[in-house]
């Protein structure tokens, strides 16, 4: 099948490559550019595995096409935080035992950060429907909540003494 | 000098040990998108298996034709059975004594079954192949209802075995027959039932449906022909046994195997068994000289690997008029599906099911299991259960909820009545098993004040009569559940998977500065090994957690050990670790009095270190101790220090809780709202407390999903109607309750530090707690049973049924 050229910004990175039209961007992402923090559970846009942030928005990579996502502006999870310094998010997830076997994890915290862009100061009500594209098998929720609302308020404490 | 010394909580502190909420090691690198999935390897030349499935659940394969396919560019090969025949792999042992086709061979027995098997350069042109593999089916009569198997107009499934008449547990009779196993002794059950002042009955239905873990099962096969190696990384709960069974049926030798169980995203049980895709993509590999990755998707996965449950259980239960338990029976007619690939030890083909009798001193009972071939997908897996333990609590605590009924008994009062008591552990019960330790009324009285139970249902009562009055169209159901478990299987003597043992080990080597390393027969899933197992030793070797690492999953370097699932990793693997790192500390004893110039006897342990009896202040700590174990020659002790210990457990552990659930219903949409529930656990000794918190949610959310939705379900002709999650429920944030969770801690007097383990115990008691909340709301409209997942149509329709939308 013939491949087209594309070219898009991946965690602030100018990236270019050629795929197939039919390609989904999960699969772009995960095995031509080594990003394997979003995951597939379901290719079928109902558990989130796959959320990645796109011009700005949540979006489930495993319904969009590579091709859609031409001159767009991506952020995985590798693009959150660094090894050195986790984001927040990060942190809190793992204070508040916000995971248990990870799969879910990169899309939680991806669709999580989007989310605390739109509404920065959430209810827990707003956060539940805010996170409830994203299924996670593990945890029951409870704790992911309590990360998610842990990160928001550690956040606006470093945006205040900023 | 003893200032010198920190305080032993200090220290004690320092090691971060048993009881500590200590924070995962596993999170940072799960966090930033690091974990490493089976799905996230990619090796040079490495190709993508994947299968032609049936969509049919019954017909004759005429022909198979893979020319089309194979002239695709990017198609590597086609396998079929014919293909895998040569080598005595189209078809493959199951866990429980019989045999599946890996390939289908001259029929397909269930929808989804794996036909073809479609090797390419991608998964992109794999499913091109897919496409052109053409296949001609001649449809047969479809058998989906159990009942229906032994009638005599019913399609024979198994013609491979349709004359034997013995099976892998005894005598069949029929050839959709698979087994009957009985516990317990049916003449003195019978009788005590026809004598009883009060007897109930009832069906109880615990349908089909799957552990739908968020990554679906997968593998990456290389057969190294410069070596002769093959390795296989694949989603393995048990990579040790996986070996051995690739051993056994593919011929190759037991040391040239090695399997690697990477990061895995939740298992459930799901990922006990062996499936086709393992095989395939292991002879891909051979056949095409390269790597060789199969990854199922969602659809394959909830079609054709590893459903959970679909027992139909047959209760009678009987009381003296005041509400004494006498008698307890049960016929259950079990739905294998196409083959019997349950994963249960060899012999218990129906699993724990005779923990039956649950919490209750119940002195005469019966069990009788019929398994049953249908044409559905195989598999009866414990979805995060121990072999059927689910099933037997769900069960019984539907079976006290009637006999409350027939009796006019409040059902938190008869479970009172008839709960073992205390001083009668350790108990045998009717129908075989040695229940270590329990201690229910407490339980039972902590959770009912925790709720303030009187309250509940004075709240409930003043609901019904506003209902009644037409002010509400709410009803307030109370779902109560107190569960007994059986897990930790389990003692060699009568637990093997296959001829293996089912024991579990530990080695642990500690280097010359103090820190260690433990690796286990085990494997994570999510459960937090790495951080726990580290917290026992911690506390067992007096080196803190975080100077231990802990590894699993790699055949190669990981001691022999039964892997992870019925909840086994603690109460065996667990005791393991417990028991090498004492051993550990005897050598380190001798070692310490020989730098002390004392006698063994003459020193003690004291949390990190080994003092002088009497003179504390000469002490030895396990750093000192593991550096001279590498750099003086002590006369009688090996240099070093490291041990292992092969664990098999002296008996079963018995956690146990009591669980309340109060629950909104609305008559008129079926829709449920669940306002509170109450999750009291005893898993003995507490590890990690945050830990078990975390397994509490996990396990109660996936029994509200199951309880009040979650069905794999077919048509009247073998169709999967639940195949995607558009349709197989999967609770989301939204519905999901925030969960109040408590303890009491009865430890397990067998076990060397008391633990019980608890990650199933919330899947266990929370089904029956969300089912009888159901129940509960509609029982004095006289509903007294009705089949579950309770969706907001089945619940309408109960409504419905009782007149109240009239
Ligand atoms: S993989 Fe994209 S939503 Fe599930
Ligand atoms: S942590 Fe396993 S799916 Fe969310």
């Amino acid at each position: 099948m013939g491949k087209t050229h594309l070219k898009m910004t991946v965690n602030g990175k100018d990236v270019e490559l050629m795929a197939e039209p039919r390609q989904l961007l999960i699969h772009v992402l995960r095995e031509e550019l080594n990003l394997t923090g979003a995951h597939v559970g379901c290719e079928s846009s109902h558990c989130g595995a796959c959320t990645v942030d796109m011009n700005g928005m949540s979006v489930k990579s495993c319904t969009v096409f590579a091709a859609q996502a031409q001159h767009a502006e991506i952020t995985t999870i590798e693009g959150l935080g660094s090894p050195d310094g986790l984001h927040a998010l990060q942190e809190m997830f793992k204070e508040h035992h916000g995971l248990q076997c990870g799969y879910c994890t990169p899309g939680m915290i991806t669709r999580a950060h989007r989310l605390l862009q739109e509404n920065s100061n959430p209810s827990e009500e707003e956060v539940r429907f805010g996170i409830s594209g994203n299924l996670c098998r593990c945890t029951g929720y409870q704790n992911i909540v309590k990360a998610i609302l842990a990160a928001a308020a550690k956040m606006n404490e470093m945006k205040e003494s900023a | 000098m003893n200032e010198s010394i920190p305080p032993k909580e200090e220290r004690m502190a320092a090691l971060s040990g048993l009881g500590t909420s200590r924070k995962r090691v596993e999170d940072a690198r799960f966090t930033q998108g690091k974990g490493n999935y089976v799905d996230d390897m990619k090796m040079p030349g490495m190709l993508f298996g994947d299968f032609v499935r049936s969509p049919y659940a019954h017909a004759r394969i005429k022909s198979i034709n893979t020319e089309a396919a194979l002239s695709l560019p990017g198609v590597h090969a086609v396998l079929t059975a014919a293909d895998l025949e040569p080598l005595g792999l189209h078809w493959m042992p199951t866990l429980a004594g019989d045999k599946q086709m890996v390939l289908a061979d001259g029929k397909v027995l269930f929808q989804g079954q794996e036909v073809a098997y479609v090797v390419a350069d991608d998964r992109y042109v794999a499913d091109d192949g897919i496409q052109a593999v053409m296949v001609e089916y001649e449809e047969l009569p479809v058998l989906v209802d159990p009942f229906k198997a032994e009638l005599n107009d019913a399609p024979v499934l198994r013609e491979d075995i349709a004359d034997q008449s013995e099976g892998a547990h005894g005598p069949r009779r029929h050839p959709n027959h698979i087994f009957t196993w009985e516990s317990g002794d049916r003449a003195a059950t019978e009788s005590v039932l026809s004598e009883a002042e009060v007897m109930a009955e009832e069906m109880v239905y615990y349908h089909r449906t799957h552990p739908c873990p968020l990554e679906t099962c997968g593998c990456v096969a290389s057969m190294d022909k410069v070596n002769g190696k093959l390795t296989v990384w694949g989603t393995f709960q048990a990579p040790h046994a996986v070996r051995t069974v690739a051993s056994l049926i593919s011929g190759i030798a037991e040391h040239n195997i090695r399997i690697v169980s990477p990061d895995i995203g939740g298992g459930f049980g799901n990922k006990v068994g062996v499936y086709p895709g393992y095989i395939c993509a292991i002879v891909a590999s051979i056949v095409t000289g390269v790597p060789v990755k199969w990854v199922e998707d969602r659809m394959d996965n909830l079609m054709a690997t590893a459903f959970a449950r679909d027992y139909w259980m047959q209760g009678k239960i009987s009381a003296t008029k005041e509400g004494k338990i006498t008698g307890l029976w049960c016929h259950t007619t079990a739905d294998h599906g196409a083959f019997d690939a349950c994963a249960d030890p060899t012999k218990f083909p129906a699993g724990f099911m005779n923990i039956c009798t649950g919490s209750y001193d119940i002195p005469t009972a019966y069990l009788a299991v019929d398994g049953i071939y249908t044409n559905k997908a195989p598999g009866g897996v414990a979805y995060r259960c121990s072999f059927r333990v689910t099933e037997a609590a769900y069960f019984i605590e539907r079976m006290i909820e009637v006999l409350a009924i027939k009796l006019g008994m409040d059902a938190a009062d008869l479970r009172a009545k008839n709960f073992i008591r205390k001083d009668q552990f350790p108990y045998q019960s009717a129908l075989g098993w040695e229940y270590d330790s329990g201690d229910y009324h407490t339980s039972w009285n902590k959770a009912l004040a925790a709720v303030d139970y009187q309250g509940l249902r004075a709240e409930q009562a003043e609901r019904l009569a506003a209902f009644g009055r037409g002010e509400t169209r709410k009803l307030i159901g109370i779902g109560l559940s107190h569960f007994t478990e059986i897990v930790g299987a389990g003692p060699v003597k009568n637990c093997d998977i296959l001829g293996l043992g089912m024991f579990d080990s530990c080695e642990i080597r500690i280097h010359p500065t103090g820190s260690a390393i433990a690796r286990l027969g085990t494997i994570s899933q999510g459960q937090g090994h790495a951080t726990t197992f580290a917290q026992i030793l911690a506390s067992e070797i007096g080196i803190p957690a975080e100077d231990i690492t802990l590894e699993e999953g790699d055949t190669d370097t990981a001691p022999y050990g039964l892997g992870t699932y019925g909840s086994r990793s603690t109460p065996v693997a667990g005791a393991a670790t417990a028991m090498a790192g004492r051993k550990i500390r005897a050598k380190a004893q001798m070692i310490a009095a020989y730098l002390l110039e004392v006698h063994d006897n003459d020193v003690e342990w004291d949390v990190d270190r080994f003092s002088v009896k009497g003179a504390p202040e000469r002490f030895k700590t396990m750093k000192e101790i593991a550096f001279a174990s590498y750099n003086q020659a002590i006369p009688g002790v090996e240099p070093g220090l490291e041990a292992v210990s092969y664990y098999d457990p002296p008996n079963m552990t018995y956690p146990f809780g009591a669980y309340v659930c109060v629950m909104e219903i609305d008559v008129d949409t079926g829709t449920t709202e669940i306002r509170q529930f109450y999750a009291l656990d005893d898993c003995g000794t507490r590890i990690n407390p945050m830990i078990i918190e975390g397994q509490v949610h996990g396990g109660l959310t996936e029994a509200l999903a199951i309880a009040l939705g979650q069905e794999i379900a077919y048509d009247d002709q073998g169709n999967v109607t639940t195949g995607t999650l558009m349709d197989f429920f999967m609770p989301t944030a939204w519905e999901t309750p925030n969960y109040q969770t408590d303890f009491t801690e009865t430890p397990s007097p067998h076990h060397p530090i008391g633990a019980k383990g608890v990650g199933e115990s919330p899947n266990v008691g929370g089904v029956p707690a969300f089912s009888n909340a159901v129940h509960d709301a509609f029982k004095s409209f006289g509903l007294t049973q009705s089949h579950m997942p309770h969706d907001h149509w089945r619940i309408w329709k109960i409504a419905n049924s009782l007149g109240l939308h009239d």
